[in-house]
């Protein structure tokens, strides 16, 4: 190398961070393809089916539809906010990527305060809605940001002590241990010893994201499209973007810290000859789980209403939050009691 | 709430019972009828695009009564008409505005010579203003194109008008 080495790490880090967010935008390209069919299917439709062949370029026609379209602030709106909130409803959303470790050596920030760096960006994405609902000038906008606000607090609660109860099963904060934790066969993943939380967390992620049945902040049929009601073309294409690589984030982190990430659940048969590379550890088995996740959040959208905003509020407070507490105290019990196949001690 | 209906929802029971149906969904046949290449059965009553129809000497069977515009909830019929030179009397003018069109076809119903008529022919478009003002010479044009099919259908309706 040529260059001083500030430049090198600089360029080559640079260069990570692609090869992360590149992927990820296809792939929420691509889960918007995904759900038109997976909802269409289970609605007894085949779903967008005229874009290229079987619709496969559905997704780029969309992009290429709001790139050519105009963005429009509306009369009263404050511009700088209007025009930020959107950047600041993706930023949190592709930054929190950094600490998702997609293989053993595969992360491109392999901090030790991992998970706290994700519950801190999670959470921020909400800032994005609230000054979009607040900056649009519109009562919409405005009752959709104000309904996300109070629903993301909500469940940021449960979903803090869901993190919790990992923390104390794994005894790491660094996503990276959290897996090694979990090293064995499917049962010894965290899913069983923290099967509430890990429902508990998926829920809240629901909600977090604003999915259906949480989506009371777009809230099409009561509110028009709630906070991102006044937003068209790239704009508006942002806080789509910012929804859907937040899904594939919550679906991941599930993969992660419930379903053992990268570890591959038929270990013991990666030494087979030809089928071996398959059932070894890898980046391909966070993939099929973050896909599995990511299909209940479209098959939950396709089943069920949207709940009432006080329902959201009784459900995320007095049933979710008491639970989670709860479950804490068992699983601290349990790693005291060193239960094996869990906690067994080293 | 009785423990057991409190268990039932603490365990999801119901959402999962959801969950099962639009699971089965997914895998069931799919019922799309791709539009422009498959198309669904058309009645023989269907209301689509009006026509008026001629006698098979090709004389227009409007006689100009004027009580399709009279009975026409949308007002959506003009027509002006006078005595011709062999004292019959006859439309001048006879415009629908499929704008105005609710397409509930009373006017056929209402017609005494079978002249104006409701086709099955659905698909057409105007492509600036006053394109979908339909004037006596388009309808008359239409009922030519379409008189066949016309036949056929109040012929097959007869027995219940």
């Amino acid at each position: 190398m040529f260059l001083p080495d500030p430049v090198t790490t600089t360029v080559i880090i640079l260069i990570q961070i692609g090869l992360i967010v590149a992927p990820i935008m296809l792939s929420v390209a691509y889960l918007t393809y995904a759900e038109r069919k997976v909802i269409g299917y289970m609605q007894v439709r085949i779903g967008p089916n005229r874009v290229g062949p079987r619709g496969w370029l559905q997704p780029i026609a969309d992009a290429l539809k709001l790139l050519c379209k105009e963005i429009i602030i509306p009369t009263g709106a404050n511009r700088f906010l209007f025009l930020l909130a959107p950047i600041l409803a993706l930023g949190p959303a592709l930054a929190a990527w950094a600490v998702i470790p997609f293989g053993s050596e595969m992360v491109l920030a392999n901090i030790n305060a991992g998970l706290l760096y994700i519950l801190a960006l999670t959470s921020l994405g909400v800032y994005g809605i609230i000054i979009a609902g607040w900056a649009s000038n519109s009562k919409y906008a405005f009752i959709g940001a104000m309904r996300s606000a109070a629903q993301i607090v909500s469940y940021e609660i449960p979903m803090g002590f869901a993190l919790v109860g990992v923390l104390i099963a794994a005894g790491s904060l660094n996503l990276g241990q959290i897996i090694e934790a979990q090293r064995g066969n499917p049962l010894t993943w965290f899913w069983i010893p923290l099967f509430p939380l890990f429902i508990i967390y998926f829920i809240s992620g629901l909600a977090e994201t604003n999915r259906a049945p949480f989506d009371v902040s777009e809230g099409e049929s009561e509110i028009v499209a709630g906070f991102h009601v006044e937003y068209a073309g790239m704009a508006f294409a942002l806080f789509f973007l910012a929804e859907y690589a937040n899904m594939i984030m919550i679906s991941a982190l599930t993969s992660v810290m419930f379903m053992g990430g990268w570890l591959s659940p038929l270990s013991s048969m990666s030494d087979l000859p030809v089928v071996g590379l398959f059932f070894a550890d890898g980046i391909h088995w966070l993939i099929f789980k973050t896909a599995f996740f990511l299909f209940c959040f479209l098959w939950i959208r396709a089943t069920f209403p949207r709940f009432r905003y006080d329902q959201i509020m009784r459900l995320g407070w007095k049933v979710f939050l008491p639970i989670t507490i709860a479950w804490i105290v068992v699983v601290a019990v349990m790693v005291i009691l060193q239960i094996p196949p869990w906690f067994a001690a080293p | 709430m009785s423990t057991v209906s409190y268990l039932k929802s603490l365990m999801l029971w119901e959402l999962l019972k959801g969950l099962r149906l639009t699971g089965r969904h997914l895998f069931k046949r799919k019922i799309t009828v791709q539009y422009p290449e498959e198309k669904t059965p058309q009645s023989p009553r269907f209301r689509g695009l009006h026509a008026l129809r001629r006698y098979p000497n090709g004389e227009e069977r409007c006689i100009g009564c004027k009580l399709c515009e009279a009975v026409c909830p949308a007002v959506a019929i003009t027509i002006e008409c006078e005595p011709r030179e062999d004292g019959t009397r006859r439309t001048t003018q006879y415009d629908i505005d499929l704008t105005k069109c609710i397409f509930c076809g009373f006017c056929e119903e209402s017609c005494p010579v079978d002249a104006i008529v409701e086709t099955r022919h659905f698909e057409y478009h105007g492509e600036k203003p006053g394109d979908l003002l339909y004037t006596k010479e388009m309808l008359l044009a239409h009922g030519d194109l379409m008189e066949e099919q016309i036949a056929r259908d109040r012929e097959q309706e007869a027995a219940y008008r």
